[in-house]
């Protein structure tokens, strides 16, 4: 038997709406009820806040095929240093996940290497490519929570209205990545002011909200639940709050960047800055900001997407697209959303546990007693700068290299194991 | 005017000050005068290695930078894509670092991705000159251009330019707009929507669609090629039509001022753009922006060399 007792912290739980101050106790890798034993290994944590272990439900591992840019192993180790003790791996890998195989490999491979909980997703469409149906019953079979052609959107109406219908069979959520290809062909950032003095080609907010639009009417027509990633322009958040009016099963995730950084940044052609959606203006962080702090937007999610240094070190336009964040997220969200009072505490810690949790199925997000003992120890006050060569993950493609930001994750526990100890204050068993 | 010039690139001239214009042109005025002797030779650049890197095709750009460093006694070293690593598919970055390790003094590079100058700007301690990167700028197009109005008129200020074509696409135009705008010019762009975009005018420069309104007022016109490599079929149904809307042609000359100059940065889509017979005329400038470049691209050669003195008074 083994037992932690996280003692003396503000115990937050939005999902039973628990706030206040208390001791966790975790036993044989549950939340448990009932006082200690006396070989229960203490862990103070006065001042601290206690949550349910984060969730990211948007993060790109790159196993299998792309294992110099990450693995399981390097990008689990990240998401732990990050807080989170759950992600959820898009499918865009080497072969692309669009089979059972690649589900039983990938699921295998995060058993023996992971050390945060990994979920999986399946392609949509047979190799991502937009034009057949993958075998989403079967992908289902193999325990993908939900299915993508992240990176690719589906471009053809048609076999998006198919995706949805087939995939309310099994009430599985599907994640799309919103980008009209005839709209955004050839763009490399915002298409505005900048991308003008710039000479870049611009992608534009419509080619995203073209296909958010097209969505919250194939939702509603399908019933069906969709995801709008990383949802980056004003009018994307506006089409959807109306959606939901209506009562459409359509969600958005909002994404660190996009949460506080503006298209300006691409003036030195840094592609640390070159994500896909790209950066946008003030008013879209500002209209993405609002939404997520009133609930149009249900998930916040990282779109961690790792690349070699020697990929990045390129021409802007020939960069790939895409920052890594699951180490930074975190203390970005604290910084931007809670110190800069955009949103309570309770609402940001809510939108990454019980709520992906809950609306994935995947069984944690919560503090109750026999819940899974995922915990996520933060220092809300705690200042740090960002440095690259500290990260975990393989790759080093942050926009917010030297950003000061304030708040962290001292301990992460997955499953009742400490797999992050910021400080190494933990005492050895 | 005093020496301000402390940059160790040229990289774009929206990044350049009023005096650090004024510096470039002043200094290109005299050695367009050295140009004009007998000996066209100075000895400024002498044990000076310059490399121009045109990964994307040019003839007179880069001619004329071979020129005029060969006018300021460098060495010169031309490489292009086909005679080059890249074509083997050598980043960038590699071949940026091979051109440090042979210690050229000053890299021209001519690119198809805009910031390519930035990108080696950042990675060299040799100094870079944009000769055109993508999109984005062509500074010393922008600067021969200024030169060659203010040569003509005696002035910049309050000079009305027009800026007719693809200005999506032209690093020419954004450059112009540049150092125009901060030198006291007023600024049009004309063309179609599909190739001029809103935020444009955001920029300082007015914006407009309707050449027939703006040739009145004009003092210059500064005609864009248009790119058919560039162009998406989307943009312009024909160029024929482009032609008929926005070339300059004998009857919209007609209603133009009669010292109007006319301008083209080249190659010339004669009947397109502008009618022959204006390309050749007496109002044309087209070839004194070619002169003029030698001039411009020696003094910036000069300057970004560390060269003081030219042009003070």
């Amino acid at each position: 038997m083994s037992e932690i007792l996280l003692q003396g912290g503000r115990v937050l739980d939005p999902g039973s709406k628990r706030d206040g101050p208390g001791d966790v106790l975790i036993r044989d890798g549950k939340i448990a009820a009932g006082k200690p034993s006396k070989d229960a290994v203490v862990v103070k944590v006065d001042g601290l806040v206690v949550t349910p272990g984060l969730i990211d439900p948007h993060v790109h591992l790159r196993e299998p095929g792309q294992s110099a840019k990450e693995t399981i192993a390097t990008g689990t180790a990240a998401a732990v240093a990050g807080g989170f003790t759950s992600v959820i791996a898009m499918p865009n890998t080497s072969p692309v996940a669009d089979g059972p195989n690649t589900i039983a490999w990938m699921r295998q491979r995060a058993k023996e290497t992971g050390v945060a909980h990994v979920f999986a997703t399946g392609a949509i469409s047979l190799g991502q490519k937009g034009e057949a149906l993958a075998p989403i019953g079967a992908l289902r079979q193999a325990g993908v929570v939900a299915i993508t052609d992240d990176g690719h959107c589906i471009q053809s109406a048609e076999l998006m209205r198919r995706a949805l219908e087939y995939a309310k069979m099994f009430d599985l959520p599907v994640l799309d990545h919103c980008e009209d290809k005839s709209l955004s062909a050839g763009g490399v950032m915002n298409e505005g002011k900048w991308s003008r003095i710039l000479g870049l080609p611009g992608w534009p907010g419509i080619a995203e909200e073209v296909i958010v639009a097209r969505n919250a009417l194939l939702a509603e027509l399908t019933g069906a639940r969709v995801v709008c990633q990383h949802l980056s322009s004003a009018g994307s958040v506006r089409i959807l709050r109306e959606a939901r009016a209506r009562g459409v099963r359509i969600d958005g995730e909002a994404s660190p960047h996009h949460l506080c950084l503006t298209e300006e940044l691409v003036e030195g052609y840094d592609t640390n800055f070159k994500m896909n959606p790209p950066l946008r203006t003030a008013a879209d962080v500002k209209a993405v900001g609002e939404a997520v702090a009133d609930g149009t937007i249900r998930f916040l999610a990282t779109d961690h997407a790792p690349h070699c240094s020697y990929e990045k070190e390129v021409e802007f336009d020939e960069a790939p697209f895409g920052v890594v964040g699951l180490e930074t997220a975190l203390g970005v969200y604290l910084t931007e959303l809670v110190h800069g009072q955009r949103m309570a505490l309770a609402d940001v810690v809510s939108k990454m546990t019980n709520l992906p949790s809950d609306y994935f199925g995947l069984g944690r997000g919560t503090l109750n007693e026999g819940a899974p003992a995922d915990v996520t120890v933060i220092d809300l006050e705690r200042k740090w700068t960002v440095r690259k060569e500290e990260f975990r993950s393989k790759s080093r493609n942050t926009p917010f290299e030297g950003r000061e930001l304030k708040g962290r994750a001292v301990f992460t526990i997955v499953g009742g194991e400490l797999r992050h100890d910021l400080d190494g204050r933990a005492p050895k068993k | 005017m005093s020496a301000v010039w402390h940059q160790k690139d040229l990289l774009s001239l929206r990044e350049l000050s009023v005096d650090e214009l004024n510096q470039v042109l002043a200094t290109a005025k005299v050695f367009k005068e050295i140009l004009g002797r007998p000996i066209k030779k100075v000895p400024s650049l002498q044990g000076r290695t310059v490399v121009n890197l045109f990964v994307e095709p040019s003839t007179r750009t880069k001619i004329s930078f071979e020129l005029a460093a060969v006018r300021l006694s460098a060495d010169v070293v031309s490489l292009d894509k086909d005679s080059s690593s890249l074509r083997k598919g050598e980043t960038l970055s590699d071949t940026a670092k091979n051109l440090e390790a042979l210690q050229a003094g000053v890299i021209v590079i001519r690119h198809r991705s805009a910031g390519a100058a930035h990108f080696l700007s950042r990675r060299l301690k040799a100094s870079v000159i944009n000769a055109g990167d993508g999109a984005h700028e062509h500074p010393t197009q922008g600067l021969l251009d200024t030169f060659t109005i203010q040569e003509r008129l005696g002035k910049l200020e309050g000079v009305r330019v027009l800026i007719v074509g693809d200005i999506i696409h032209s690093r020419v135009a954004r450059s112009n707009l540049w150092a125009l705008t901060k030198l006291g010019a007023k600024v049009t762009l004309v063309g179609p929507p599909t190739l001029l975009p809103k935020e444009f005018a955001e920029l300082g420069v007015k914006v407009a669609y309707d050449l027939d309104q703006e040739l009145e007022q004009a003092d210059v016109i500064n005609l864009l090629r248009i790119q058919h490599e560039r162009m998406v079929q989307a943009r312009l149904p024909s160029v024929g039509e482009y032609a008929g809307l926005f070339g300059l042609n004998l009857d919209r000359f007609k209603r133009c001022k009669p010292g109007v100059l006319l301008m083209h940065p080249g190659p010339v889509h004669r009947g397109v753009e502008i009618a022959s017979e204006l390309a050749d005329g007496a109002q044309s400038v087209i070839l004194d922006q070619v002169t003029n470049g030698l001039a411009v691209r020696m003094a910036v050669l000069y300057l970004v060399s560390g060269g003081r003195g030219l042009g003070e008074s």
